[in-house]
């Protein structure tokens, strides 16, 4: 029987040498004359043991992990094809810890099968959601998916149904369903290997959106920064269109649905939906005032829903298990499962996703394991550029948008970047406001002009320039910036560069360092 | 080595591209992306152009052009080059990384080394955060970069 090896093709796999180690493999099953074949997967999220090598056994999927091409020809003296044992073997991958206590809904396929492969999307319930979709009135499916408490992943929190909601009851000639795929915040890869590792759930929660709502046409906006997401994700487009998922009749039904995938220009704005819609329409991507609201007047000027990639690739499992099913995950109003994105400088990072619920301290001490440095952690990030940075004495705080607020922070889109002693936070804080110079779109003077003001104040910090009366002046310009601006760019920067001043005040004291040398 | 076209030249497959873009929704990054991958650059010839097939002024297809990061106004090296500076990056040691990259080629973020090998760019995550620092050389991913594996990229670039 033919055996199956799995190297995975995800980015950050072959970012770490995954390529060449199918090449190896392939030059031995060639040279050995044995009967085998190698499947490109998608990731399991494990990077710490990327490239994550796997064969199928009567007993399940056995692991071997990181290897290098030249670890090759000895797995094969080792017999890894009948899972033996090899210093890199890891066992049953579903029993390696980290997998283990995830609880996988959204990512239950990605680095399980074939992400082009619609056997095997079949094969582990994919279609599902969507076949009991059409055979639905639309105001079930906007009720199903209300009902199940999700809210948008992208960073936000809006309730999903009521998106949904909104634009099914607007009248027009055209409705649009856009994925918001324009992942730029640091620290997150949850869209990437969805759209490398598992395309279809993309495509199909995509379409069950557009039945819901009487949108027909999709378009999916990512970054140009994804070169391998774009691929991957044209060419299941393609392959769902010529197996009628996608087209004139999806499915059979009488629902048209069709998409494509459009790629953005390096703009990090472009992430906020307003800019992005512009952006879409072909324009600077600068922010809209609110309202319209993008619901009702979105791309072109139409009714639009604009959902993350997560908040889009859930959507399936809740409409194939129901909506009590995914709802009874969670804590508070936080309702489901969460892809946490586990960065930096981490011992063990990755996607980890589960109820949530967990304290920032499980996730980045027992899950995380502590950083890959092995010095003391300092400060973590949560919720990308954006996002608020967290003393350990925080560490007690449940991963749940309500919790996160409440302290000050955010979730965004669950990225987490992990730093060590070494971290300098008022260096942070200055490179916030940098960002976000760099990165604004213009229109609102708050961000425009008081993100440069930021990084000329936090610089007089630095030098010792009247720093109480500067660190008061950083203060009231972010009370500025966080009320005045526009959209989250200019609104949210205040969050990293108000809790690197709040909680390591040691870090915008004057240097010693610099008082000795005068 | 650089094939030089003329001003009519360009300005022709300039107008194909536009032309075979112009009907889809939202036209103008897809007829950008397109000039790049042509010229490696966006000419400045092709505003009129595109001004004239989609019925907006020239400051307006300039003033697009020039809100994106990723469209150059000149051509670029053969390669390019970038390297992450967001923050998962910078928690393991991309500053440094960048500087090295600086030093080993000579020349500054955006610039290109006087051979026209490569150009060196910054890039806000590449997606890469959990095997930081990252770079891209040419649309290739390279993860967990430090001073042997720049040292190795650049090394096998045809200088």
């Amino acid at each position: 029987m033919t055996v199956t090896i799995f190297v995975p093709r995800d980015a950050a796999s072959l970012a770490l040498g995954a390529e060449k180690v199918a090449t190896a493999i392939a030059v031995e099953i060639a040279a050995r004359g044995l009967d085998a074949r190698i499947v490109r997967n998608g990731s399991r999220g494990m990077f710490w043991l990327e490239p994550l090598v796997e064969v199928r056994t009567d007993h399940g999927r056995v692991a071997y992990g990181p290897v290098t091409p030249k670890d090759v020809p000895s797995l094969f003296d080792s017999d890894f094809l009948s899972g033996m044992a090899h210093p890199l073997c890891l066992g049953l991958t579903k029993e390696i810890p980290f997998l283990r206590q995830q609880t996988r809904l959204t990512f239950s396929r990605c680095g399980v099968t074939d992400p082009l492969s619609l056997d095997d999307y079949r094969h582990y319930q994919g279609l599902k959601g969507l076949e009991k979709a059409i055979a639905m009135p639309s105001a079930e499916i906007v009720a199903q998916v209300t009902d199940s408490g999700l809210r948008g992943r992208g960073g936000a929190g809006f309730p999903t149904g009521i998106k949904w909601k909104t634009v099914m009851e607007a009248t027009a000639d055209q409705k649009y369903i856009v994925c918001n795929a324009d992942e730029g915040d640091s620290a997150t890869f949850a869209d990437r290997m969805i759209m490398e590792g598992d395309p279809f759930v993309l495509i199909e929660g995509m379409a069950i959106a557009g039945i819901a709502t009487g949108a027909t046409k999709g378009y999916i906006y990512t970054r140009s920064e994804y070169p391998h997401a774009i691929a991957t994700m044209r060419e299941a487009i393609g392959i769902a269109r010529e197996a009628g998922i996608l087209g004139p009749s999806v499915l059979g039904s009488a629902h048209a649905f069709d998409m494509e995938v459009r790629s953005g220009a390096g703009a990090y704005v472009c992430g906020e939906e307003t800019s992005l819609l512009n952006s879409l329409e072909g324009k600077r991507g600068v922010v809209r005032a609110k309202p319209p609201l993008p619901a009702l007047q979105g791309f072109l000027g139409r009714p639009t829903v604009v959902n993350n990639v997560i908040s889009l690739a859930s959507i399936p499992v809740i409409m194939d298990r129901g909506a009590s099913f995914y709802k009874d995950f969670g804590m508070g109003r936080s309702r489901g499962t969460i892809p946490i994105q586990i960065a930096g400088n981490v011992k063990y990072g990755g996607l980890f996703e589960t109820a949530f619920g967990l304290s920032l301290g499980e996730i980045v001490d027992q899950i995380g394991g502590g950083t890959v440095t092995g010095r003391p952690v300092k400060a973590v990030q949560v919720g990308g550029p954006l996002g608020a940075y967290f003393p350990r004495a925080l560490f007690d705080t449940p991963f749940d948008y309500e919790a996160f607020a409440a302290k000050d922070g955010l979730i965004g889109h669950a990225g987490i970047t992990v730093f060590d002693d070494t971290a300098d936070l008022l260096k942070q804080a200055r490179f916030a406001m940098e960002f976000c110079a760099l990165e604004s779109c213009g229109k609102c003077t708050p961000c425009r002009i008081g993100s440069t003001r930021g990084v000329e104040t936090v610089d007089r910090i630095a030098r010792g320039i009247e720093p109480e009366k500067n660190k008061a002046l950083l203060a009231d310009l972010c009370n500025t910036m966080r009320y005045g601006s526009l959209c989250a760019l200019g609104g949210f920067t205040p969050y990293p560069v108000m809790s690197a001043m709040t909680h390591f005040p040691e870090d915008f004291a004057p240097s010693p360092l610099i008082e000795a040398a005068e | 080595m650089t094939i030089r076209i003329t001003a009519e030249e360009m300005t022709q497959r300039s107008r194909d591209i536009v032309h075979d873009r112009k009907h889809i929704e939202g036209p103008m990054l897809p007829i950008l992306h397109a000039l790049q991958a042509e010229f490696g650059y966006v000419p400045d010839i092709a505003k009129q152009v595109i001004a004239d097939e989609l019925n907006l002024s020239r400051a307006e297809v300039h003033g697009v052009i020039t809100f994106y990061p990723d469209f150059r106004d000149h051509p670029g090296g053969r390669h390019v080059l970038k390297i992450c500076r967001a923050e998962a990056c910078q928690s393991m040691g991309s500053d440094d990384l960048a500087d090295r990259a600086r030093r080993l080629l000579g020349v500054d973020f955006h610039q290109t080394t006087p051979d026209d090998a490569v150009t060196l760019e910054p890039v806000y995550c590449l997606g890469l955060c959990a095997c930081a620092p990252a770079a891209m050389l040419d649309g290739e991913v390279y993860g967990r970069v430090d001073e042997h594996c720049l040292s190795d990229i650049v090394g096998r670039l045809n200088r």
